[in-house]
């Protein structure tokens, strides 16, 4: 009686063949999404662009140009393509005359999702942050986005104090944002009850952005108003000026409004 | 076969995917993006229509390399073309609508790992032509998107008082917030479910009916008979 076990013959694997598939289809999957990004991304340049200029608009409304820069230790240079680290980006708004209206810029911090983007509008006479526009966020529909629509809140950002120290290198009081019913002086934030996160974030965000830029920006801002500073050069917000006023509803509901 | 024998297949095939073998509601597959992206109608279409594009594409491309691509290296292969496809679609949306992408977040390029993808292409677009695998595909996309609108269109509905942002109540309509928080995706898929499985268990029981009905009406007619036989 024979104890032999029947022998499985494995067919030889063909490496060759392995790889030669894997090549090709990478290399057609590559070439079709190197050929779908050059077709969509103009149209999706054109998105981004759209989003920004109605917040940048909403926040100032009454600006008739919005010009585009970048400020580091360097100076200032007109903004273009994604801000280096060390660089920040701001737009500065100016009237009919041609003056420096304000300068609005974008900071964010985590939020109880995600990061909460906040654009937040600055003018010297004041020294001071004159209104908000959030432009990302994934908060809790009903609770966390009332950043958004909180009257109670958004006047904090009325006249929100950003004064530099003497030594104009940092803020003379960080922003911060105190616990519901708590606000004292002119940089807290009074935050949302049951959306204490959310404001911190939306504070946090202004406080970073705002410690960084300001310093940078506020000895260049005389240049900036006479239109130096690469005002010419400066990259104009395109078709800002043909988005008609009243703003139609943002292109950027947010998830209470998409609910 | 004949043409017609081969259209009828696809007939069925479509409907099978739509409604027999219902991704969502039927096979319980793709319950992440099911549940996280359905607080309103427009996402859950979105995302569907999303889902359906890459289903319906990579389908068809496997099927059409199936006796190419060697059996050892095919699931490398699939997830290639699948992830090729997700980003396409990724891209196209932040084209089409960027407020879709923020709402849709992570959620589009997860469907890479979506197992109803995978699953089709390994189950089906791998052994059939392409004609077929596409067929296949569409039905299950079109099944996926209408269970993702029916979780989608009942939380926005309950949770907003909204429908594609339309309010539907009136200002006096206080919304159910809770609906388009995550525990109502539960509660939506949950009721969902049960009504899918209240019609499966009806047709189950729907032969037995009429064969209970067909044996009392030939009882009635023998009794009947036998008592005109008696007068």
């Amino acid at each position: 009686m024979s104890d032999q076990q029947p022998i499985h013959i494995v067919p030889p694997v063909n490496s060759l063949r392995m790889v030669r598939t894997l090549m090709l289809v990478t290399a057609l999957c590559g070439g079709l999404i190197v050929a779908v990004w050059q077709i969509t991304l103009p149209a999706i340049a054109a998105n981004k662009k759209v989003v920004l200029e109605r917040s940048v608009r909403a926040l100032i409304p009454n600006a008739a140009q919005i010009v585009e820069y970048d400020v580091s230790d360097k100076g200032v240079t007109p903004g273009k393509g994604d801000p280096a680290a060390g660089v920040v980006r701001f737009y500065a708004a100016y009237d009919k005359d041609g003056k420096l209206d304000a300068i609005a810029a974008e900071g964010g911090a985590r939020g109880y999702s995600d990061t909460v983007r906040v654009l937040y509008g600055y003018r010297q006479a004041c020294e001071c942050i004159f209104g908000i526009q959030v432009t990302q966020m994934r908060e809790t529909p009903g609770i966390g986005d009332k950043i958004i629509t909180d009257p109670a809140f958004l006047k904090n950002f009325e006249k929100l104090d950003v004064s530099l120290s003497p030594d104009m290198k940092s803020l003379f009081n960080a922003v911060k944002t105190v616990k519901h019913g708590t606000k004292q002086f002119g940089w807290e934030i009074d935050a949302i009850s049951g959306a204490t996160i959310t404001s911190k974030a939306v504070g946090r965000g202004i406080n970073d952005s705002a410690k960084h830029l300001l310093p940078l920006l506020i000895p260049h801002l005389e240049k900036l108003g006479k239109g130096e500073g690469g005002r010419e050069k400066g990259k104009t917000l395109g078709s800002a000026l043909s988005i008609p006023f009243p703003l139609p509803p943002s292109l950027f509901p947010s998830e209470g409004e998409t609910a | 076969m004949s043409r017609s024998v081969i259209q009828a297949s696809n007939m069925e095939q479509l409907l099978e995917g739509i409604w027999e073998q219902n991704p969502l509601f039927v096979m319980a597959l793709g319950m992440c993006p099911a549940l996280a992206v359905t607080v309103s109608a427009f996402n859950a279409l979105g995302m569907g229509l999303a889902t359906t594009f890459v289903l319906i594409c990579s389908c068809t491309l496997i099927s059409m390399l199936r006796h190419f691509i060697p059996k050892e290296v095919r699931i490398a292969t699939y997830i290639v073309i699948i992830a090729t496809f997700v980003t396409l679609v990724d891209y196209i949306i932040q084209a089409v609508s960027l407020a879709l992408y923020e709402a849709l977040g992570a959620f589009i390029q997860l469907i890479v790992v979506n197992c109803i993808i995978l699953g089709r292409v390994e189950s089906h677009a791998a052994k059939n032509p392409p004609l077929s695998a596409l067929v296949n595909a569409l039905g299950m996309g079109i099944g996926f998107t209408i269970g993702l609108f029916a979780l989608g269109s009942v939380r926005e509905i309950l949770g907003a008082g909204k429908l594609f942002g339309i309010s539907l109540f009136g200002e006096h309509f206080q919304p159910w917030v809770v609906m388009v928080l995550p525990p109502g995706g539960f509660f939506v898929l949950g009721l969902w479910l049960l009504f899918f499985a209240w019609l499966a268990k009806r047709k189950e029981q729907r032969p037995l009916i009429h064969a209970g009905d067909e044996a009392i009406m030939a009882l009635r007619a023998t009794t009947e008979k036998g008592a005109r036989h008696g007068a």
